[in-house]
């Protein structure tokens, strides 16, 4: 029972990965193109290390960046999802333990969702 | 070169690293870093940002298509991807405290590893004795199907030394913005004994969860640049999505060892270029 239980579960969530991937990666794609059309001959300054601009480095940047028509926030709004993707599975895995009824692993996935937001949010890069 | 160039030439680079990664099993992400930092000598701190995000997009789209297969250890992943996530997050910060030449001569070393262990015999070390307490306290035994669909079960070791690798092979792929699934895979075949077909899929899954870890940390720091991400994240997947579609038709040992080569040769200058602070 228990196997039958985490196969549909995991289906779902190869789902959820593919659809993470195709949308973050189309947001990229079409963003990153509008991006070329206006900078196409701008000159590439990746040699020296200068990090992004506070607007790309926070989420809430990056949306507020976003609707004063930042195209490169909309590049970097595709990154974002990319990373949330992986977080996401996580979160809807613990759909399947708590289901089963499996304290332990609901603990354990919990515990994997806080390490995952003290890399989101304790502004540890900062 | 205009950014125009730049971004086409980097778009084919991480395309051919996305289809050999795929075709030999490696991971496109482990020649990215070298790619961008000798190919285009970029600074190796974008180099680490882009390579986390294309690792990202290659482990969470490969897994999609292996989860259907059935092999993978879901609780094996969550239980190991408490160590691989907080190891990542350690990884990160140690980052910012060293110098980059170290952390080049670092990532060489475990380019030429992830080579040297590519080389090595597939060989399970399927035993069903199920001795291990912790194995079954966190139910990590489990079985996987064979070509006949019949049910083999497996037992899992030496569960406490396992975690322990794969925290290190956490703090590896945070500190250097690779998947480290090299050194994942050790962790699960050699040391936790879980079979080959289970510790591929498992690890890959892992994979993805590790990097996100870290590359939210590097996003906050300012090492994750859209536009140089844009085509070597596009690169990476198409290349190995047209690598898994040639896997199924193809037999690829000579290109193995081309890129066998290939990673060994990048390792060694990245190791050569940090040695000489060049990076």
């Amino acid at each position: 029972m228990k196997r039958i239980n985490d196969q549909r579960i995991e289906i779902f969530l190869s789902y959820l990965l593919r659809w993470g991937v195709t949308l973050s990666a189309t947001v990229v794609a079409v963003s990153g193109f509008l991006f070329l059309l206006y900078h196409a001959g701008d000159t590439p300054h990746f040699h020296t290390f200068r990090g992004e601009h506070a607007d790309l480095t926070s989420l809430q940047g990056i949306l507020h960046a976003m609707l004063q028509g930042n195209i490169k926030a909309f590049i970097q709004f595709g990154i974002v999802l990319l990373i949330a993707t992986p977080v996401a599975r996580v979160f809807f895995s613990i759909i399947g333990f708590i289901l089963e009824k499996d304290v332990l692993y609901i603990v354990l996935t919990l515990i994997v969702l806080g390490i995952l937001m003290i890399g989101i949010f304790s502004g540890l890069g900062g | 070169m205009s950014l125009l160039t730049f971004t086409l030439i980097l778009l084919a680079g991480a395309l051919l690293a996305g289809l050999l990664g795929s075709l030999t099993g490696l991971g496109g992400g482990v020649v990215i870093i070298p790619l961008l930092t000798i190919g285009f000598h970029i600074d190796i701190r974008y180099a680490i940002g882009t390579s986390l995000v294309a690792v990202i997009a290659t482990s969470s789209g490969s897994a999609a298509a292996y989860v259907k297969e059935g092999f993978s250890n879901i609780r094996i992943a969550m239980f190991l991807e408490v160590a691989t996530t907080s190891g990542a997050i350690v990884g990160a910060i140690l980052a910012s405290y060293l110098p980059t030449y170290f952390i080049a001569i670092l990532a060489g070393i475990v380019i030429l590893y992830s080579a040297l262990i590519s080389l090595r015999k597939k060989q399970d070390h399927l035993d069903m004795d199920q001795s291990s307490k912790l194995a079954r306290i966190l139910k990590l035994n489990g079985d996987f199907p064979d070509e006949h669909g019949r049910k083999i079960p497996y037992a899992v070791h030496h569960v406490a030394g396992g975690y322990g690798m794969m925290m290190f092979a956490g703090i590896i792929s945070g500190l250097l913005g690779l998947g480290s699934g090299s050194l994942k895979v050790v962790a699960m075949d050699n040391i936790m004994h879980i079979p080959f077909k289970v510790s591929t899929t498992t690890s890959n899954f892992m994979i993805g969860v590790t990097a996100a870890a870290s590359a939210s940390v590097y996003l906050t720091r300012g090492y994750i640049d859209p536009v140089l991400s844009m085509p070597v994240v596009l690169g990476v997947l198409v290349g190995s999505m047209i690598g898994a579609r040639i896997l199924m038709k193809a037999t690829t040992s000579w290109l193995r060892i081309l890129f066998i080569v290939v990673i060994t040769v990048l390792g060694l200058e990245m190791i050569y270029n940090g040695v000489l602070h060049k990076i």
